[in-house]
């Protein structure tokens, strides 16, 4: 008995520990930077010849990586030309929705062009260059069973989102009774929707109307186009990089001259969403239009 | 016939990139596992050991590393190394750091089980045939070891060569991840890929673990 309880004490002690190294090692220091920085500069990067930028692998036609094992997509053909610009060369790397945030903060890549989109809550973690594109969230179901509004929702029935993206946020601050069924990658997501395990599926607009579209010979209708208020997609940068993300205004600003966020969508995303959401998904130099 | 969409592996070089994430996850592996396994070994060894502060270190160590889902262990390891020491590992690195971790503290469990397992009455039936205590062991007590010990440790293994699908999650392009970009980039012209990908996926992993599987089996009735 008495060493059953010293067990369990010790049990306890242990997980306490775990527990307070586990938080403090993924809390702490988000924005304190002791004496030496994470981040590269504009000019150390020049220096260095290669620019680390973060994009995702699996997210056609945004980032995703062809049957050569190439990056492609909108967010890669903007990085091509930033690097071009720039003068160096792009080392791609694959993130995921959940660690976008935790790659800029480590300083383990310098930009990230992953479809980011601008939130409050993110822009306390990272720096946000000027908008290169338009969303808004929206929500795919079945013909049969069409959603068209998330009041009086029907307790039995979940909503699919990808954690870590704006949709889960959303959802869970202002429909808090809506169960959700999370997934890491957007693979496993349309993988599970398709199976019929959620009634609905909530994502960025565009994605939602991309399947739609694609999808529409199988019943898929985007009941819902706009949910919630317009945001924006921008480049980020590690909080503090300001030589960086100026940099990058700069670059966006001259690019809105050419035109060359038109020629991007027509270039990668003209084939999913088609022509006509061009205008309202493209954000030129750096400015909305509204 | 169903379409499971396997011609999206035969374009360009699909099939050789979902190789190359075949090796990437087993060197993460192979390389852990032939670190972990003797060290697990000698970690087995010390927590049977009388002296109590050894003991109990082994004790913090075993249960820090098993109540943390591994997934939270390779952030603190890539990130949390970055933040507090900042130190740059790679993704690469920082896999091995995290399963040899894990495989040590669990060889190490298992050795200590299967250590303990042996009754008493071997030991002191060695020592009233004369036998010394290095000839007990070596005769009587490893042998009996390691046989409890096979089937324990294969599970292991096979379980790390499985988890080396959560990497992905700090950047590094494994199988599970080539397969997810595979069938994403072809999600318009081959809806079904999915099905055929993931089927290729099963039956690689499979053959990555079944020899082992084999070899188990084999070692278990050779030295019964």
């Amino acid at each position: 008995m008495k060493n059953l309880k010293k067990f369990l004490a010790l049990s306890l002690a242990v997980v306490l520990t775990a527990g307070v190294t586990a938080c403090g090692s993924s809390s702490d220091n988000g924005s304190q930077k002791s004496g030496k920085e994470v981040y590269r500069t504009l000019d150390e990067i020049k220096e260095d010849g290669t620019i680390n930028i973060g994009v995702f692998s699996d997210k056609n036609p945004f980032g995703y990586v062809d049957e050569n094992g190439d990056y492609q997509g909108y967010d890669v053909y903007f990085a091509e030309r930033l690097a071009k610009d720039m003068g160096v060369k792009v080392n791609y790397v694959s993130t995921e929705a959940a660690n976008r945030i935790e790659y800029l903060q480590t300083g383990k890549v310098d930009v990230i062009l992953a479809n980011f989109t601008v939130t409050e809550e993110r822009a306390e973690e990272v720096d946000f260059a000027d908008p290169y594109m338009n969303v808004s969230l929206g929500v795919v179901s079945k013909e049969d069973n069409e959603i068209t509004t998330l009041d009086d929702w029907n307790k039995d029935d979940s909503v699919i989102v990808i954690s870590g993206t704006t949709a889960e946020t959303y959802l869970t601050k202002n429909y808090p009774d809506i169960p959700l069924q999370k997934f890491d990658s957007y693979a496993t997501a349309k993988e599970a929707f398709e199976n019929g395990t959620s009634v609905a599926w909530a994502n960025d607009n565009t994605e939602v109307l991309a399947f739609a579209l694609q999808n529409a010979d199988k019943g898929y209708v985007v009941g819902i186009p706009e949910l919630g208020s317009s945001d924006s997609i921008a480049p980020a940068v590690t909080k503090g990089n300001d030589t960086l993300r100026d940099w990058i205004n700069e670059e966006i600003k001259t690019l809105g001259e050419e035109q060359f966020f038109h020629a991007d969508y027509e270039a990668t995303l003209a084939d999913t969403y088609g022509l006509d959401y061009e205008d309202s998904l493209v954000v030129e130099g750096g400015k909305k239009s509204e | 016939m169903l379409d499971l969409g396997l011609d999206v592996l035969f374009k360009g070089s699909n099939m050789l990139r979902l190789l190359q994430g075949l090796w990437v996850a087993m060197q993460i592996s192979l390389v852990s596992i032939a670190v972990s396994m003797p060290l697990g070994i000698l970690c087995g060894g010390l927590m049977t050991m009388k002296n109590k502060l050894v003991r109990f270190i082994f004790r913090v160590y075993l249960e820090i590393i098993r109540i943390m889902p591994q997934l939270v262990l390779l952030f603190i390891v890539y990130f949390g190394s970055t933040r507090v020491f900042g130190w740059n590992l790679s993704g690469e690195t920082a896999s091995v750091i995290v399963f040899v971790l894990w495989g040590t503290a669990e060889m190490g469990d298992l050795v200590r089980g299967a250590l303990i397992s042996i009754p008493k009455h071997q030991y002191e039936s060695s020592e009233a045939l004369g036998l010394s205590k290095i000839q007990t062991y070596r005769y009587i007590i490893i042998p009996q070891t390691v046989r409890r010990l096979i089937p324990l440790a294969i599970n292991l293994i096979t379980r790390m060569i499985k988890t080396t699908s959560l990497v992905l999650m700090i950047g590094v392009v494994e199988m599970l991840k080539v397969a997810q970009q595979i069938i994403e980039t072809n999600r318009m012209t081959s809806p079904n890929a999915a099905f055929g990908v993931f089927l290729v996926v099963f039956i690689l992993y499979f053959l990555a673990c079944w020899p082992i599987s084999m070899l188990a089996k084999y070692l278990e009735k050779r030295w019964r």
